[in-house]
């Protein structure tokens, strides 16, 4: 039974992480009793269990997550969503609307064309299946207005916050209204462009400085000023 | 090629890496990419993915699949070298995939491709180790989960004198060449070639003395991957103290 790192401490892929009776949790592997880090990221050692929290990752859908994308193509029964992943997803008709679908006479691109942006949910995904999403339940669908900020997938929480502190500074803060994606998209909209250019660069920063610490009280801190200026 | 004083011709002692410099991110466009200097040699990578792979038809239904391309700049030589891929660009591509395929968790992406694109912007020697070294670096910077970094080293013979990390000259008109790349942390060799003739006592010597500049060279990747972030950290934390 060994650690052989602080917690909280960057770690490269391959490093040594702990020696004996422990649980190879997030982006770690375990090879007999040793536990590796197989990510660049911050250590964390909990309990029994060690991982670690990456600093960069791609969005691999999982059922539940709340994703926006981009339409990129339609076909029969169906749109093709662009979802800042290796994998493509699938929007079929069937979970965009509640009534039946008339093939002959109804026109999918009057529901969504190519290059709309969508807020879906992630219904169902496994290895050997493109992901499939839904709209079809309150508050999803078009996207209609506000702004698009993207950053790294391995930042998402880092935005949220512990019990969603981070995000609801942020939407008090700029007074914006604020949807997360889980694939790494943040839709702002707010009452003015100043008001989503504010919430657009905190984002920004947290995303740039995410792995580091006291993080909410510098970014509360940073909106103030930036709001002391215009006012 | 070995002066009275045992020095080689840009002044390095027979085990002495050439000066190496190695930066993390330096492509905004790219998922993960990095850039190395070892003494002459100059080499940019890139890392794409893991993307939706085009043509299709090339998915493999359990993994990723890597692809790679090695590619010297038309002005990376002192006579002007052809862009198209030549014979020896196309091994190279090959042999540094297999180099890199080991490391990489490929079969948590199922279906899609992973692109390393290596380009040797100035050439002195040992350009197929500092692209793999660098290569490594990108991966790692992409967010691809690997089992270790893998470094690579060249060492050989010159003169008689068994050498670390060969530059051009030494290449050309030495006795041998052995570039090899290593996973430290595994302790598992990865890519292991030689061209020239050693004695079977020598090629021990010479691997050993590989792997000693592998182990030099994965740390100094180690600390550029992290140098990406405590400069952020530490901007942070001076911001905080004034």
């Amino acid at each position: 039974m060994k650690i052989y790192f602080e917690n909280r401490q960057i770690v490269t892929p391959g490093d040594l992480l702990a020696e004996g009776d422990y649980v190879a949790g997030n982006n770690t592997h375990k090879i007999g009793n040793k536990i590796y880090a197989s990510r660049l990221g911050l250590v964390e050692y909990q309990g029994k269990t060690v991982q670690v929290i990456a600093l960069n990752t791609v969005y691999i859908p999982s059922p539940g997550d709340q994703v926006i994308g981009r339409i990129e193509d339609l076909n029969i029964n169906g749109w093709i969503v662009d979802i800042n992943s290796p994998y493509k997803a699938l929007l079929r008709v069937s979970d965009a609307i509640n009534k039946p679908f008339r093939q002959q006479k109804d026109d999918l691109t009057s529901l969504l064309d190519v290059g709309d942006l969508i807020l879906a949910k992630v219904i169902a995904f496994d290895r050997t299946m493109d992901p499939l999403l839904s709209i079809r339940e309150a508050g999803l669908g078009k996207i209609t207005h506000g702004q698009i900020v993207k950053v790294s997938p391995a930042k998402i929480p880092r935005i949220i916050g512990r019990k969603a502190s981070m995000i609801n500074l942020l939407k008090k803060e700029t007074e914006c209204k604020i949807t997360v994606g889980q694939n790494g998209i943040i839709l702002v909209s707010g009452p003015t462009p100043d008001h989503e250019k504010l919430a657009i660069l905190a984002i920004e920063k947290i995303a740039q400085e995410a792995h580091t610490s006291g993080l909410t009280d510098r970014i509360a801190e940073m909106i103030r000023r930036e709001k002391g200026v215009k006012s | 090629m070995i002066d009275e004083k045992g020095l080689r011709t840009d002044g390095r002692r027979p085990n002495e890496l050439r000066p190496i410099k190695m930066e993390v991110g330096v492509l905004s466009n790219a998922d993960g990419s990095a850039y190395i200097e070892q003494g002459k040699s100059k080499v940019l990578a890139a890392v794409y993915g893991p993307r939706e792979l085009h043509p299709r038809h090339l998915a493999l239904p359990d993994r990723a699949i890597l692809r790679c391309r090695y590619h010297m700049a038309p002005f990376s030589v002192e006579e002007r070298k052809s862009p198209a891929p030549s014979r020896r660009e196309i091994e190279l591509s090959k042999v540094i995939r297999e180099a890199l395929e080991p490391a990489i968790f490929l079969e948590k992406f199922p279906r899609t491709s992973i692109d390393i694109f290596i380009e040797v912007l100035q050439a002195d020697g040992g350009t197929r180790c500092a692209g793999t070294t660098a290569a490594a670096l990108a991966l790692a910077d992409a967010g691809i989960p690997m089992r270790d970094l893998v470094a690579a080293c060249a060492a050989g013979k010159v003169d008689g004198v068994l050498v670390l990390d060969l530059n051009d000259i030494e290449d050309k008109e030495g006795e041998a060449d052995m570039p090899v790349s290593y996973m430290p942390n595994l302790g598992l060799i990865s890519l292991l070639q030689m061209d020239g003739s050693l004695t079977f006592e020598e090629f021990k010597q010479v691997l050993n003395l590989a792997l000693e500049g592998c182990k030099q060279i994965y740390k100094l990747q180690k600390e550029a991957l992290k140098a990406k972030y405590v400069a952020i950290k530490e901007e942070v934390e001076t911001c905080l103290q004034s």
